[in-house]
């Protein structure tokens, strides 16, 4: 299959269908929302079943076979934000403060952008291994961690040239992003699979796989509206942040590509990695963020992240990182 | 009915800042406080529901003395990076006592 006819088979599944119809929702007004616990509560649920499918897988593969892929996980952890970063303070001549907040987000990771990437994989007949879900806790943290570093480091200069006294906020950030719902439902559901084993699963599957695919398209409908509802800041952040949602996905979806590829991982695998290091963190990454960096403008990140990156991952993204991996495999 | 004259602080600020702010009221002398959720606008540009969530109201009353320490400390630590407000006004209370940190017991 060509990547065009990819791409537009892809635009007709359901989750961009959702997501699409979201946006049109909000475009012409719709009072149309998710309450908000039932937003909560889908994510609970998609977050805890990932979690548990991938704890399960987990307990059938060795510890030799994942090592390669942990290693190209934990390096795209590192570099997705220190390019971001250079991307941001170079080409955009952003201030390093909000340089930095944009490194937080594109070097952490969208669970949901995620979930669509192993969709798609399986809809073209190419799974990823079953252990993808554990690489996905590896890289939500590390990322958001590089790019505080970088702006605590120039905030604590910036704030000494001004003689104001700065305040660590390190500690109090490492515990808001690895206690967040993300990490314990991943996290925990990753060690409750691994426990429970295939013969645990199978008494919990009938709620926590058959209705998964559906409680993802009511999420999706959700992220529609939220991201419709940002379109009217595009006009705000000017013609380099737009093309920036669209071009630093590129780059560093195709340099997961390069290290998954590396790692041995298969074209479904590939296309998962690359997605996972191309997306833009929107939930654990801004109060990271805000709480250290709160000089940082969240139009810009969120804005980017949320209204830009998602969509085009989601629509065009994972067709172009799964070419990418054929590719790469040929 | 006796009452005695306290300070009702009031602070509307982004849901980051509540684990923050509530500590640090502990710390600054006050014994209780609620928080509840709301929505709004504000003269900022960059609102703090530009984060996905609410803006959080957190009351306490306290003695005029522990009411200025924290009114001083929100100014400085967060007017100006933060979308935050404060606000002080009179309130009568019954139990004097309840508003007030408890002396540590004597040697």
């Amino acid at each position: 299959m060509s990547l065009l006819s990819t791409l537009s088979a892809n635009l007709l599944s359901p989750i961009p269908l959702a997501f699409a119809l979201g946006v049109f929702a909000r475009l012409i007004k719709s009072e149309l929302s998710l309450p908000k616990d039932l937003y909560a509560s889908l994510s609970i649920y998609l977050l805890f079943a990932l979690g548990l499918k991938g704890g399960v897988e987990l307990s059938h593969v060795s510890v030799d076979s994942v090592l390669k892929p942990v290693l190209a996980t934990l390096a795209l952890g590192c570099l997705t934000p220190l390019l971001t970063y250079a991307v941001m303070r170079y080409a955009g001549r952003f201030g390093e403060i909000d340089s930095a907040a944009m490194a937080a987000h594109y070097g952490s990771v969208s669970a949901v952008t995620f979930i669509a990437a192993q969709q798609f994989v399986q809809r073209v007949g190419a799974p990823a291994e079953g252990y993808m879900p554990s690489l996905l806790t590896l890289l939500e943290s590390p990322g958001i961690h590089v790019a505080l570093a970088i702006g605590a480091m120039q905030r604590a200069k910036l704030q000494k040239a001004a003689g104001v006294e700065s305040r660590s906020t390190m500690g109090e950030v490492l515990h808001e992003v690895l206690t967040g719902r993300t990490m314990i439902l991943l996290v925990g559901g990753l060690v409750v699979g691994l426990l429970m084993g295939s013969s645990g699963w199978t008494t919990v599957s009938p709620f926590f796989e058959s209705g998964f695919k559906g409680a993802l398209m009511l999420f999706l409908l959700e992220m529609g509206i939220v991201a419709g509802a940002r379109l009217g800041d595009l006009r705000r952040v000017g013609p380099f942040l737009l093309a920036f949602g669209m071009v630093m996905p590129l780059v560093n979806g195709a340099l997961g590509a390069l290290l998954g590829s590396w790692a041995g991982l298969s074209v479904g695998g590939v296309t998962v990695l690359a997605t996972m290091a191309s997306s833009a963190s929107y939930i654990a990454a801004p109060p990271a963020v805000r709480l250290t960096l709160p000089e940082a403008n969240p139009t810009y990140t969120l804005t980017a992240a949320l209204a830009i990156t998602f969509p085009f991952n989601i629509l065009a993204g994972i067709p172009i990182y799964h070419a990418i991996a054929i590719a790469l495999s040929a | 009915m006796h009452t005695h004259p306290m300070k009702l602080i009031i602070i509307i600020a982004e849901p980051v800042l509540e684990g923050r702010i509530t500590q640090e009221l502990r710390n600054l002398g006050a014994t209780g406080f609620t928080v509840v959720d709301g929505r709004g606008g504000g003269s900022r540009a960059l609102h703090a529901a530009e984060i996905p969530g609410v803006n959080i109201r957190i009351e306490t009353i306290v003695t005029p003395p522990v009411a200025e320490r924290i009114v001083e400390h929100i100014a400085s630590q967060y007017f100006a990076d933060y979308s935050v407000i404060a606000y002080a006004s009179d309130v009568a209370v019954v139990r004097s006592e309840k508003y007030v940190v408890p002396a540590p017991p004597p040697r």
